[in-house]
């Protein structure tokens, strides 16, 4: 705050165009970390409710036998759980390998 | 053989690992009561919670005894159906990852309330937060309380009352003296055990059917029909019905005031992030344990001795214990079951005190300015309110059938709290009044539809009708609450809001800012001037 202040008296729009550009960037990277979340989310919500309107709507499809003592319903319950796993993977991923350097660079930035 | 008859004939080993897992807990307090000075160890565990404990302790204050009893006995009694709510409890955690935890470590300090209260006025806000999350975890409180009564009694042979008393009390000394720190150790021990005891009891018996799952549930098919295996008509049974508990059991997850909680234990947005990423892998994998535990009971123990001992089948997990195990095994599941229960109402009983001590007193009463000394004093008094009110509540209403209340619990969260919380963190034009309506439309829809639905109408109060089809509320609550957050929003003006969410957006990138006292600074030089 104090080098931004100090600078004012020099060049006056300065300080402005750096708050500018900090709030550019973090604008940004605050939009692409809800875009990844809002995709990911969706297809959650795909999955899962694939499985319960499936419940709802057709539940002799999913007592359909794929081998002895294996339902399509069973086997798509464990779907379900595999892909809860697979996306929060996918997500820790890119948050770690993407998105945390960005936000490491805004946090030193801020400093 | 006469089986079973240990249940209610309590072994020694069971009483031995019962005394023990209670002496763990104390112990644990002991050693947190040193590292428990301020609001900040008391309420977050000091922020020294790593990504993988948090992890295994999410998974601890997750995994309620209604998983591990009751989803066991549901899948034993109704096959496939009862994977329905094993699925749904998992489900909300990606959710939890993607929307919820990085934002909430960042924008708040010990509650949920913090994060929705951010960028509004505090305390109309506040106190609707504080309804929202009073009544969720009450009505959870209520039914641990009663099944840890039922739980006990039937297995150690004890007066119910005495059992209530018992979880209550050595909650109530775990929180006083070792606050979060011995929550949460007690938790990741507690899912260590749970973890390790279903792991060991699956594959004890999957060793009977050639290490081979499908044999299993061949074989369960086998004598209680296919059907066993397919969707069925026991736990939902209209089409809707199936829609609505879905929608509550995704989304409840996500508001759940002790789960939201644990996310300030961690020190940073990444510690959240991993922490998530491995109580969804436990979770998980828990629950495909179920999948085997429940067709075990099924085929190895029988429905009908099942339904002998417990008629909501409350009991399948510790009698196939006991068919695979023996006694020491049945000991050894009993006490799993006791401190899964113990840690559970440690999370929602510290969770209730701080939505009475931070959100009410701190924040409302004292407007955010209360030396640390009163908050910590204060937070200690809430305790012991919780804890009186969950051991009153837990004897008051013994041989009640509260099962739905975890029902509810989740159906008042995924309404009052998530539309509010998600709105605060993502939208800019949210107000202060929108976002007090929709908790309190959130909450109110919630309960009121509950007790007009066929779960209160014509299971509880034993009436021909109900006024609402659904059992569960959620597909009609949940989407109301967000309604009326948006209209009542668009109707209002908040200025200071708008102004703010840039701010917010920033924290939740950056962080908070570095505390410029450390808290023992602060209190000293508060003392003079207080």
């Amino acid at each position: 705050m104090t080098t931004y202040e100090s600078a004012t008296g020099r060049r006056p729009e300065e300080p402005d165009r750096h708050a500018e550009d900090e709030r550019e960037a973090l604008d940004r990277l605050s939009a692409r970390r809800l875009r990844v979340a809002l995709v990911l989310t969706m297809a959650m919500l795909v999955v899962y409710f694939t499985f319960i309107l499936l419940i709802a709507f057709d539940k002799s499809l999913l007592g359909e036998m794929i081998t002895d003592g294996l339902s399509l319903g069973i086997l798509l319950g464990v779907i379900v759980v595999l892909a809860t796993w697979v996306l929060t993977w996918i997500y820790v991923a890119w948050a770690n390998r993407r998105y945390e350097p960005a936000a490491r660079e805004l946090r030193e930035r801020a400093r | 053989m006469t089986p079973f008859a240990a249940i209610g004939d309590p072994s020694a080993i069971a009483i031995f690992f019962f005394c023990l897992f209670i002496l763990v807990a104390l112990v644990i307090s002991y050693w947190a009561a040193r590292r428990t000075k301020t609001t900040e160890q008391f309420y977050a565990a000091g922020h020294q919670i790593s990504g993988f404990q948090n992890g295994m302790a999410l998974a601890g204050d997750y995994m309620s005894a209604a998983s591990f009893l009751g989803i066991a006995g549901l899948v034993a009694l109704y096959g496939f159906d009862g994977l329905i709510y094993s699925i749904g409890f998992l489900v909300g955690w990606p959710i939890v990852l993607f929307l919820i935890a990085e934002p909430l470590r960042n924008l708040g300090k010990y509650t949920f309330a913090d994060v929705v209260a951010y960028r509004l006025k505090q305390t109309p806000v506040r106190m609707a937060a504080a309804v929202g999350t009073l009544s969720v975890v009450i009505f959870y409180l209520i039914a641990q309380m009663v099944g840890a009564g039922v739980l006990i009694t039937l297995m150690f042979d004890i007066d119910y009352a005495l059992a209530v008393a018992i979880v209550g009390t050595v909650m109530l000394v775990l929180i006083l003296f070792g606050g979060m720190i011995a929550t949460t150790w007690v938790q990741i021990v507690k899912a260590t055990l749970l973890l390790g005891g279903a792991l060991a009891l699956a594959l004890w018996v999957l060793s009977y059917f050639s290490w081979n799952p499908l044999e299993l549930f061949d074989s369960a098919a086998a004598d209680n029909g296919e059907a066993v295996l397919a969707p069925g008509d026991q736990v939902v049974t209209g089409s809707w019905d199936a829609v609505s508990l879905g929608l509550a059991l995704m989304f409840g997850t996500a508001g759940l005031p002790h789960i939201l909680m644990r996310f300030y234990t961690v020190p940073d947005a990444k510690a959240a992030r991993s922490s998530v990423n491995w109580a969804t892998f436990f979770i998980g994998g828990f629950y495909l344990l179920t999948f085997v535990l429940g067709f075990g009971a099924m085929a190895l123990v029988g429905q009908g001795t099942i339904t002998g001992i417990d008629e909501g089948g409350n009991m399948a997990a510790p009698l196939l214990a006991q068919e695979v195990g023996g006694e020491p095994f049945l000991g050894f599941i009993a006490a799993v079951a006791f401190a899964t229960i113990l840690a559970v109402v440690a999370g929602l009983a510290l969770s209730g005190a701080a939505a009475l001590s931070h959100d009410l007193w701190v924040n409302v009463v004292r407007h955010g300015d209360a030396p640390e000394r009163e908050q910590l004093r204060v937070a200690k008094i809430a305790t012991v309110i919780m804890g009186a009110t969950a051991i009153v509540l837990g004897i008051a209403l013994e041989g009640q059938n509260v099962a739905y209340m975890v029902g509810l619990a989740f159906a008042i969260a995924a309404s009052a709290n998530v539309p509010s919380l998600l709105m605060a963190i993502f939208w800019r034009r949210f107000t202060t009044w929108g976002a007090v309506a929709s908790i309190l439309v959130g909450a109110v829809s919630a309960l009121v539809l509950i007790y007009l639905s066929p779960t209160i109408q014509e299971d509880v109060l034993g009436n021909d009708s109900s006024f609402f089809p659904l059992k569960n509320p959620a597909l009609i609550s949940m989407p109301l609450a967000f309604v009326t957050g948006i209209v009542v929003s668009l109707l209002t003006r908040d200025a200071a809001a708008e102004e703010k969410f840039y701010e917010a957006e920033r924290r939740i990138v950056i962080g908070a800012p570095p505390q410029a006292v450390p808290a023992e600074a602060a209190v000293a030089h508060r003392r003079p001037t207080g």
